[in-house]
């Protein structure tokens, strides 16, 4: 047995099948990069080099700097996602909380109503959703974004918290209860800081789905003023297909945010999907 | 047992407290419940109930319409061939995407669960990598490099002598729809390929070993050993992939627009409703048309989603180490 796991060329084996998958992974990804930054004659002469000093070019970044707000884009993204998050995780965790730390009665109907969401996909009622934004003056702003996203992150939030939630520890709660604190107290100052690596893995998870989102910006917010990244990109990729230094520096620059966040948080979110079984 | 005790011990405090009606617990549930129900629960019940009304094209009134909309949607023959096309290339994504992606995600989670190999921190972030981008750049970075125009994939071919073999897939009736369906596996390779990685490494080395003393090692080691042991997650990753593709809209959308062309080939449920509730070229928008389209993908899903929980997961055995 032993004999087999050190052999040499098995081990080459298994590298070369790795090597081969994670070209196909991400070289498409670093195509698109590298020739962002190339004039338009190297990117169709020379699509697989790398930009040297002769094909050098920012002109791509030029104008989409020029004819789109990206900025106002990305700050749509960011509030949204970052309002969103925040609400999921603080009404995700108390939910969690009460379902978790308490017994009253109703409380499994209320774990499976609040679980249904994690199956069935909020994108089914669009159509009401409009309605109900429509009734309520929010078609293009980014409060109805984030309702939408709030509602969507809740179930599974819930869900995984309050697992986490039973693992701490009935004597501290307890203490804090002899102490006189608050049940609130409990919650805020207790509970909360020991399951705020869950927290961390339940951001991650909801911020993906919302920074990544076409359907409901597209639907809820299209205005100008309101558009996310991931819905800018789309229409400014539809009107300027035939720009090809534009195309890929605005994909490049879509790319680049996820892609730093996910380097910083990749361990994170491997181990959140993977429940802990991966170090 | 210990978890129930505990709850006891919990519940008894509290009412220890003389509190006799709980507030907080109230208090701790409303903003999640309230937030969850307006924008999620009654939407959905809505969106069911709107499937069973018309509008009366004469004073702008809606009537309840029984099950008329069902009726022209698979009685219409323009209506029918058009759900009917959009639900067999929504199961040929599906089929597509199952096929394809557990192999190679089984694959490359074996190759990683391997006790002795390096870097495999590099070649898990690596292989993820796409999972984490939006349908958008993904839709994008695909179409031009398919694109004829380009040249990237042609000339990669040429190099390897097969540039006959290139043809602009997306853009052929023929080839589209798997093509899209392949994209989509590139993309979301990293969830089962991370899941079943997982599951293989929570299988104990008593087990293994166990095994190798019985002389069950290599191929048929993980035939009869591992295989069986990780097939709870593989349902848990056909359910996923079942929810995600039965609702996917964004990739079809972005690569080949909302006439999911060429010609409807890609057209799916998701685009389908789309079109259906906001209307396109000449036909108008219909709502209730729209809400029959989502009651009847809500359908489907359900069903999926029951199967799964009634017919495999309880027959699948779970092991507890």
């Amino acid at each position: 047995m032993s004999r087999a796991r050190f052999s040499l060329p098995r081990s080459a084996a298994m590298h070369g099948a790795l090597i081969l998958y994670t070209i196909i992974a991400v070289a498409p990804v670093l195509l698109i990069i590298i020739n962002s930054f190339k004039d338009r004659r190297a990117i169709f002469s020379h699509p697989l080099a790398l930009p040297g000093p002769k094909s050098f070019s920012l002109v791509g970044y030029q104008a989409v700097f020029a004819q789109g707000s990206f900025l106002t884009y990305f700050e749509n993204s960011l509030i949204v996602t970052i309002i969103s998050i925040a609400l999921v995780l603080l009404f995700g965790a108390m939910a969690a909380f009460a379902l978790s730390e308490y017994r009253f009665r109703g409380n499994t109907l209320m774990g499976l109503y609040l679980a249904l969401g994690i199956m069935i996909p909020i994108r089914l009622g669009t159509i009401a959703i409009l309605k109900l934004m429509v009734a309520t003056h929010l078609v293009d702003t980014l409060t109805a974004l984030i309702l939408v996203y709030t509602a969507q992150g809740l179930p599974l939030a819930i869900f995984i918290l309050s697992e986490f939630m039973h693992g701490v520890s009935d004597d501290l709660k307890n203490a804090g209860r002899i102490d006189g604190l608050s049940e609130y107290r409990i919650f805020f100052r207790l509970v909360l800081p020991l399951i705020r690596p869950a927290m961390a893995t339940v951001a991650v998870f909801t911020m993906i789905p919302i920074w990544n989102d076409l359907w409901f910006p597209l639907i809820l917010a299209p205005s100008e003023a309101t558009k996310t990244v991931t819905l800018g990109a789309q229409m400014f990729l539809g009107q300027f297909v035939t720009n090809w230094n534009a195309v890929l520096s605005a994909l490049s620059l879509a790319i680049l945010p996820v892609l730093i966040l996910y380097l910083i948080f990749s361990r994170q979110l491997i181990r959140g999907i993977t429940s802990g079984a991966v170090k | 047992m210990t978890t129930l005790d505990t709850t006891d011990m919990a519940d008894l405090d509290a009412r220890a407290a003389a509190r006799p009606r709980r507030w907080h617990i109230a208090v701790f549930l409303a903003p999640a419940v309230l937030i969850y129900t307006v924008v999620m629960i009654v939407p959905l019940v809505e969106t069911l109930w709107l499937s069973l009304l018309r509008v009366d094209p004469k004073t702008n009134m809606s009537f309840f319409a029984g099950l008329a909309n069902f009726d022209t949607l698979f009685g219409d023959p323009r209506w029918s061939a058009s759900f009917w096309n959009a639900l067999g290339n929504n199961i040929w994504f599906f089929i597509i995407n199952m096929v394809v992606q557990n192999p190679i995600g089984i694959a490359l989670a074996a190759l990683l669960s391997v006790p002795t190999l390096r870097g495999r921190a590099f070649y898990r972030t690596a292989i993820f990598l796409p999972t984490i981008l939006s349908f958008v750049i993904v839709g994008f970075i695909w179409k031009l490099i398919l694109s004829p125009l380009w040249g990237v994939a042609p000339s990669l071919l040429k190099s390897v002598g097969l540039r006959h073999l290139f043809h602009p897939w997306l853009g052929m009736a023929d080839s589209a729809l798997t093509t899209v369906s392949l994209i989509s596996v590139w993309q979301f390779i990293g969830i089962p390929m991370m899941l079943i990685y997982a599951a293989l490494l929570s299988i104990p080395d008593e087990v293994l070993e166990a095994a190798e003393i019985d002389g069950i090692t290599g191929w048929s080691q993980f035939w009869k050993i591992k295989l069986p042991l990780i097939l709870p997650t593989i349902g848990i990753i056909s359910i996923l992939t079942f929810v995600g593709n039965f609702n996917a809209f964004d990739l079809i959308y972005v690569t080949q627009g909302a006439l999911a062309g060429p010609n409807f080939s890609t057209d799916i449920l998701g685009t389908f409703l789309y079109r259906t509730f906001f209307g396109y070229q000449l036909q108008l928008g219909d709502p209730n048309m729209g809400a029959a389209i989502a009651t009847v993908m809500f359908a489907i899903i359900l069903i999926g989603v029951c199967v799964y929980l009634f017919g495999v997961q309880r027959r699948l055995r779970r092991y507890q180490f």
